[in-house]
C-alpha cells in the first residue's frame, strides 16, 4: 500500500488494538497528530508528558493491554523518561512515541533536538529510531510484541518528522521473528517437578507472589496451589492483589512496612516458594538474615532476576501461570489438612491484625484507610502515590483481586498515582477509581485535574494531607536527630485548587466524615479531590530499620 | 573468587549495539577490562569479545543480562585452555642511538613482532599474542621509553573444530 510514514503509523497502532494514546503533540509530531486527527482512536490531551508516561502504564495495569503515550521531541520526550523508567521498573507493558527532528538534522543540535534513543537506552526494554517509511509496519509490529510479552516493559519508538512525511509502499506483516528475542515460557518440568517434591515435603512451606503473578493473570492458579498445599501467601508490594487479602491464608505483603504476621512468617519458613517477584531490597530487609531457614525456590520468566538479589536453591525460569500450572498437576496430593503451621499461621493473623479503628482528631492515616476501604467494591481501582500515604495502603488496605491495587513499587514516583488513576478509569470506566495521596506527591502532578475534567475522566483524589514530605521526614525524626531538613510544605487549600480545575473539592477532617466523601466522590461524576487533614506527625509502622532483618521489624525508634 | 572471564557475544550488526553492551556494563556497575568488536563470519552478525573481571555470581549476571539485549544473539564463555585469545598492539619506541636501536630490534625479534615503522629516534613495533605477552614486552621496552602504546584489546576463539 502506498502511504506516508505518519499514515502507515496509525495503521500499525490500529492493527495492534489501540484504543487510547495519552500524550502532547509538538512541532516533531505533528504529521503523526495530522493523521490521528481522522484515526478512530481516542487521543488524551495531559498537560504534562510524566502524566502521559504514567497514564499509559496505569491503563496497562488495570488492562493488561499495552499502554500508548506520545511526545514530540527533546523536552517532551525527556518529560516522558520518568514515566518510562517507572513502567521499566515495574515491568509494565508500554509503547511511546516521540517526534524527532528531520533526519538530515539529526546530530547538529537542531531545535527540540535531543537524544532520545541514547537517553532512554537504560531505561527501556528496546527501544527503535525510524530510518526509512517501509520498515515502519516491522518496527511497530517488534514493538508491541516485545512490549508485551516475557517480561513485559516499555519500548520506545523514535520518529523523525521526515520519515511521518514521506510517502512508500508498506507491507503489514501478520506476525514478525525477533532474532535475539525468545522468552521461556514453560518451565523445565523436571525442575517443576522438584519444586513439587520439595513443596510436598515441606514443613513450613510459603508462597511469596509478585507482580509476576498478575501480569501472568495467574491469580486462580496460585489460590488453587496455596489451597492444596496449606501454605500461607505473603505478597510483594508489587504482588498485592494477586492473592486474595481476606483469604485465611492471606498474610499481607512483606518487606520495610510489610505486615508482621507477613514478616514473621517468611522468616519461620522452610520452603519458599517466590514466583514472579525479584527480591528488592525493600522486599527482603538484610539479604543476609532473610529467610535464614529456608530453601528458596525461584520461579521467573527473566533469567536475570534468578541469584541476583538472594541465594537460590531451585531456580525456574517460566511464566507464573504455565509453571503454576504444572506445578499442580505434579502435586498430586490432597489439600493439606491443619497442621502444627497452619495453626501458627492462623495465631499470626489473629495477633497482628493490623490496628485501624482509631477516633482521634486530627485524624489517624489508619483510620483513613479503613474508612476509604468501607466504601470500595473489589472491582474498584486504588492507585497510590508515593511515600507513607503509599505505605498505608501496603499495609493497611485489603485488596482482594488483582490489577485493582496500582502503585510505583520499583521506581516510587511521587506524583505516579493521579495520571495512573487517569489510565486505569480510562480502561475500566465501570470501576471507581481512588488515588491514596500525599499533598507532596499530587502536588507534582495536579495540573492534570484540567485533563481530568476536559476529557472527563472522573476520579477521586484523597490526599492524606499533612502539609510534610511525610517519609523524608519520619525518616529524619528516626535517623537523623529530628533534624527536618526541607520537609515542610505547608498548606495548601486544595479546595479551591480543584475548583479552579472545575472539578470537586471537598474538605475533611473528623472520624466518619471520610467514607461518606468518598461515597459521594464516586458518585459525583467529576474528578473530585478529598482534602483529608491527619495528624501531621504521625509515622507508618511497623518499620524494618534499614540494613535490618525482617524480624527486627520496630513500633517505634 | 574474582578472575578474568572471556565472553563471546554475537550481536546484529546494527547502530547503537555497542552502546547498550557498553552502557549495560556501566548501568550494572560490571567490570570491563576491554572489548573488542568486528565482523564475523556471518554477514549481518557481529562478534564481541569481553573480557570481564568477577566472581562467578557476577559473571552470571553479566551473561543474563547481555542475553537480555534484544540485538545479542548468544553469548558463551570461552574457557582459557580450551581457546586461543590474541592481542595486538603498536608500540612507538625512542631509539635515541644505534645501540639502543639495536637492543629493541633484539627483544623484536625474540618477541617475533614487527618492525612496522622506522624514524631516526623511534620505532614502531607491532606485537601480538596474549595480554601476558604484550605485557611482558611492553615492561621490557619501557626503559627506552614508550612514546605511544595503542592494544586492541582481547580476541579469543575456541580450539577444535567446534563453534
Amino acid at each position: 500500500m502506498l502511504m506516508k510514514g505518519a499514515n502507515a503509523i496509525v495503521e500499525a497502532l490500529r492493527r495492534e488494538g489501540v484504543e487510547v494514546i495519552f500524550g502532547i503533540p509538538g512541532g516533531a509530531s505533528i504529521p503523526f497528530y495530522d493523521v490521528l486527527y481522522d484515526a478512530d482512536i481516542r487521543h488524551i490531551l495531559t498537560r504534562h508528558e510524566q502524566v502521559a508516561a504514567h497514564a499509559a502504564d496505569g491503563y496497562a495495569r488495570a488492562s493488561g493491554k499495552v499502554g500508548v503515550c506520545s511526545a514530540t521531541s527533546g523536552p517532551g520526550a525527556t518529560n516522558l523518561t520518568t514515566g518510562i523508567l517507572n513502567a521499566f521498573m515495574d515491568s509494565s507493558p508500554m509503547v511511546a512515541l516521540t517526534g524527532q527532528v528531520p533526519t538530515p538534522l539529526i546530530g547538529k543540535d537542531a531545535f527540540q533536538e535531543a537524544d532520545t534513543i541514547g537517553i532512554t537506552m537504560p531505561i527501556t526494554k528496546h527501544n527503535f529510531q525510524l530510518r526509512r517509511v517501509e520498515e515502519i509496519p516491522v518496527v511497530f509490529k517488534k514493538a508491541f510484541k516485545i512490549a508485551r510479552t516475557g517480561r513485559p516493559g516499555p519500548v520506545l519508538v523514535d520518529m523523525p518528522k521526515d520519515v511521518q512525511e514521506k510517502e512508500a509502499d508498506v507491507e503489514f506483516p501478520k506476525d514478525v521473528a525477533i532474532q535475539g528475542y525468545k522468552p521461556t515460557l514453560k518451565g523445565n518440568l523436571k525442575q517443576v517437578k522438584k519444586a513439587a517434591d520439595m513443596l510436598v515435603a515441606a514443613e513450613r512451606p510459603i508462597i511469596f507472589a509478585g507482580g509476576g503473578v498478575i501480569i501472568a493473570n495467574a491469580s486462580q492458579e496460585l489460590a488453587r496451589l496455596a489451597e492444596t498445599l496449606g501454605a500461607p501467601v505473603v505478597t510483594s508490594l508489587m504482588g498485592k492483589g494477586a492473592f486474595p487479602e481476606d483469604h485465611p491464608l492471606a498474610l499481607g505483603v512483606i518487606g520495610m512496612h510489610g505486615r508482621k504476621a507477613a514478616n514473621y512468617a517468611i522468616n519461620d519458613a522452610d520452603v519458599i516458594l517466590a514466583i514472579g517477584v525479584r527480591f528488592s531490597d525493600r522486599s527482603t530487609g538484610n539479604v543476609e538474615c532473610f529467610a535464614p531457614e529456608a530453601k528458596i525456590i525461584h520461579v521467573d520468566i527473566d533469567p536475570a532476576e534468578i541469584g541476583k538479589n538472594v541465594r537460590v536453591d531451585l531456580p525456574i525460569v517460566g511464566d507464573a501461570k504455565y509453571v503454576l500450572k504444572d506445578l499442580l498437576r505434579m502435586l498430586k496430593i490432597k489439600a493439606r489438612q491443619e497442621n502444627e503451621w497452619t495453626r501458627k499461621i492462623s495465631e499470626y493473623r489473629r495477633e497482628f491484625q493490623p490496628k485501624m479503628d482509631y477516633d482521634d482528631f486530627p485524624l489517624k492515616p489508619q483510620r483513613v484507610v479503613k474508612e476509604i476501604m468501607e466504601v470500595l467494591g473489589e472491582n474498584d481501582i486504588v492507585t497510590t502515590e508515593v511515600g507513607q500515604c503509599q505505605m498505608w495502603a501496603e499495609h493497611f488496605l485489603s485488596r482482594t483481586k488483582a490489577r485493582t491495587f496500582i502503585t510505583s513499587g520499583g521506581l516510587g514516583t511521587m506524583g505516579f498515582g493521579f495520571p495512573a488513576a487517569l489510565g486505569a478509569k480510562v480502561a475500566r470506566p465501570e470501576s471507581n477509581v481512588v488515588d491514596i495521596a500525599g499533598d507532596g506527591s499530587f502536588l507534582m502532578v495536579c495540573q492534570d485535574l484540567a485533563t481530568s475534567v476536559k476529557e472527563d475522566i472522573p476520579v477521586v483524589v484523597a490526599i492524606f494531607d499533612n502539609h510534610y514530605l511525610g517519609m523524608v521526614r519520619q525518616w529524619q525524626e528516626l535517623f537523623f536527630d529530628k533534624r527536618y531538613s526541607a520537609v515542610k510544605l505547608g498548606r495548601v487549600d486544595f479546595v479551591a485548587l480543584a475548583e479552579a480545575f472545575r472539578a470537586r473539592g471537598v474538605k475533611v477532617k473528623r472520624p466518619g466524615e471520610v467514607a461518606p466523601a468518598v461515597k459521594e466522590a464516586f458518585e459525583a461524576g467529576v474528578t473530585t479531590v478529598i482534602d483529608i487533614v491527619v495528624n501531621p506527625v504521625e509515622n507508618i509502622f511497623p518499620m524494618v530499620p534499614p540494613g535490618k532483618c525482617l524480624k527486627d521489624m520496630v513500633e517505634g525508634v | 573468587m574474582k578472575e578474568t572471564h572471556i565472553l563471546v557475544a554475537l550481536v546484529e550488526d546494527k547502530p547503537g549495539v555497542m552502546q547498550r553492551v557498553s552502557g549495560l556494563f556501566r548501568k550494572r556497575n560490571f567490570n570491563i577490562d576491554s572489548i573488542t568488536v568486528g565482523h564475523s563470519e556471518k554477514p549481518g552478525v557481529s562478534r564481541m569479545t569481553l573480557t570481564v573481571t568477577g566472581d562467578h555470581a557476577v559473571l552470571e549476571q553479566v551473561m543474563k543480562q547481555l542475553n537480555k539485549v534484544i540485538e545479542v544473539l548468544k553469548v558463551i564463555e570461552l574457557d582459557k585452555k580450551s581457546s586461543v585469545q590474541r592481542e595486538l598492539a603498536l608500540v612507538k619506541i625512542r631509539t635515541k642511538n644505534e645501540t639502543a636501536r639495536s637492543e629493541v630490534v633484539s627483544y623484536v625479534n625474540i618477541f617475533r613482532g614487527r618492525i612496522v615503522d622506522v624514524s631516526k629516534e623511534s620505532l614502531v613495533v607491532e606485537i601480538t599474542g596474549d595480554s601476558s605477552k604484550i605485557e611482558a614486552f611492553v615492561n621490557l621496552v619501557t626503559t627506552f621509553g614508550v612514546i605511544e602504546l595503542a592494544r586492541t584489546g582481547v580476541t579469543a576463539m575456541s580450539r577444535g573444530t567446534g563453534k
